[in-house]
């Protein structure tokens, strides 16, 4: 088995400017801290991200939006985080709103070979102007179309020297979306256990998609 | 007894017994504590809870186990977890029974505004649009109007709108309509309120119901 784990420092080394970031995590919970400080220190800027919103502030992708180093951001929500709204109408920050479970299907199709999907969600709304508009059966539908990115920060409950995670409670959201997105895919999590102690079934994102294992010191 | 008070006693009748329900965040949240106890409902959370029970107390609290607004909860003993793709697939799917949100605007049409104050408050819609397009039925909670008496039931909406034409029920601390074919409908009036005084406080235009009805502690003035 190829060793996956690398130094926090290491991890650093795989961003650049300009990059496409994906961060999983809804409001924080089942983000990974650790890939945050990696952002930091490594002082790249005019990135995007790509989430499901920009967290409470203080904490997640917060602390990004605060470093004021990120050129726009892809998320369903800003109204935790006063100062992405602030960056937006003083044009700081590009900010794209996309209906949660849109951005959720975009990720998947991503990471799936599809070339998008039709949903119904925004029709009739300004989510849909400029999008083509496909009749299926009678019924009208948006076409959304996949969402990649550069690099996806994931992070588990439970992670294993495979890659296998597992996420416990409420913080899988769009990790193992995300993890199936991006053409590298960086995995912390809560502990780090050995291969079997996360038993088959309960592996949510296979090891396959991890391509490094982030520890701290 | 204060509206949104009033507001979410009345809307938790439009629960039934085996409902799937997804509640947004503010008033409907409020909604949950006063469900009849005969009517057991099953909450999901959007962001991947099918299951959901209470605010955590504090020796409940697990960080891993949060609603869609970050805050701790407890989950029922049939819970399940599961992605954000499946979450909106349940969602989007014909799967979830209701959904109970709030509102900016909403006009006689059943249409939405809830998410941009163009210029002002950019919240975003988070799950709002996908709920709205794939609940069974939507309930809108808010309060007749906004601060300075601001009308908030229109004709048509003129913030941008969050739902075409997906509404089914408003339910205020005034009154509760049903938005038919045919428009607005009064079925229910707050107890000492008169329908002069909703027509005041309401720019739509509605029918009153041949069965009115009243609903609510009566109002003090």
């Amino acid at each position: 088995m190829i060793n996956k784990i690398i130094s926090l420092e290491e991890a650093q080394r795989h961003f650049c400017d300009g990059m496409t970031i994906m961060i999983g995590g809804f409001l924080g919970n089942g983000t990974p801290e650790l890939l945050i400080d990696a952002i930091l220190a490594s002082g790249v800027k005019d990135y995007t991200i790509i989430a499901n919103d920009t967290a409470l502030p203080e904490i997640g992708i917060s602390r990004l939006i605060a470093d004021q180093k990120a050129k726009k951001v892809i998320v369903s929500h800003i109204g935790t985080n006063p100062e992405t709204g602030r960056q937006m109408g003083a044009g700081e920050l590009e900010v794209e709103l996309v209906p949660q479970g849109t951005l959720a299907e975009q990720i998947r199709c991503g990471g799936s070979g599809l070339g998008g999907v039709l949903t119904a969600t925004g029709m009739n709304t300004h989510v849909a102007e400029g999008k083509r508009v496909i009749e299926v059966d009678g019924q009208n539908y948006l076409l959304e179309t996949p969402l990649r990115a550069d690099i996806a920060l994931i992070h588990g409950s439970k992670i294993d020297p495979f890659g296998n995670l597992y996420y416990h409670g409420t913080t899988r959201n769009f990790n193992p979306l995300m993890a199936m997105a991006a053409d590298l895919v960086l995995a912390t999590a809560d502990s780090y256990v050995n291969i079997g102690e996360i038993k088959a079934e309960d592996v949510a994102t296979p090891g396959i998609f991890v391509d490094y294992i982030v520890k701290g010191d | 007894m204060d509206a949104r008070e009033v507001i979410a006693r009345r809307a938790a009748l439009e629960i039934k017994d085996g409902d799937v329900v997804n509640l947004g965040i503010g008033i409907p949240t409020m909604v949950a504590n006063f469900i009849p106890e005969d009517v057991h409902a099953v909450f999901q959370s959007e962001n991947g809870i099918m299951g959901m029970d209470k605010m955590a107390s504090p020796e409940e609290q697990n960080p891993d186990i949060v609603n869609a607004g970050a805050a701790m909860v407890t989950v029922k003993d049939y819970a399940s977890f599961f992605d954000s793709a499946l979450s909106f697939a349940i969602i989007r799917g014909g799967h979830l029974d209701l959904t109970i949100l709030g509102a900016l605007e909403i006009d006689q049409e059943g249409s939405l505004a809830s998410h941009i104050i163009p210029g002002k408050m950019v919240p975003g819609m988070g799950g709002a649009m996908d709920l709205v397009a794939g609940a069974k039925k939507v309930i809108v909670v808010t309060t007749h109007t906004a601060r300075g008496d601001a009308k908030k039931i229109l004709k048509t909406c003129k913030l941008p709108l969050t739902a075409y034409k997906k509404v089914h029920k408003i339910v205020t601390e005034l009154a509760v309509f049903d938005i038919t074919k045919g428009g607005l409908l009064l079925i229910e009036k707050r107890k000492g309120v008169t329908v002069d005084e909703i027509r005041e406080k309401t720019e739509a235009e509605f029918q009153v119901s041949h069965d009115l009805k009243d609903f609510g502690p009566p109002l003090q003035s």
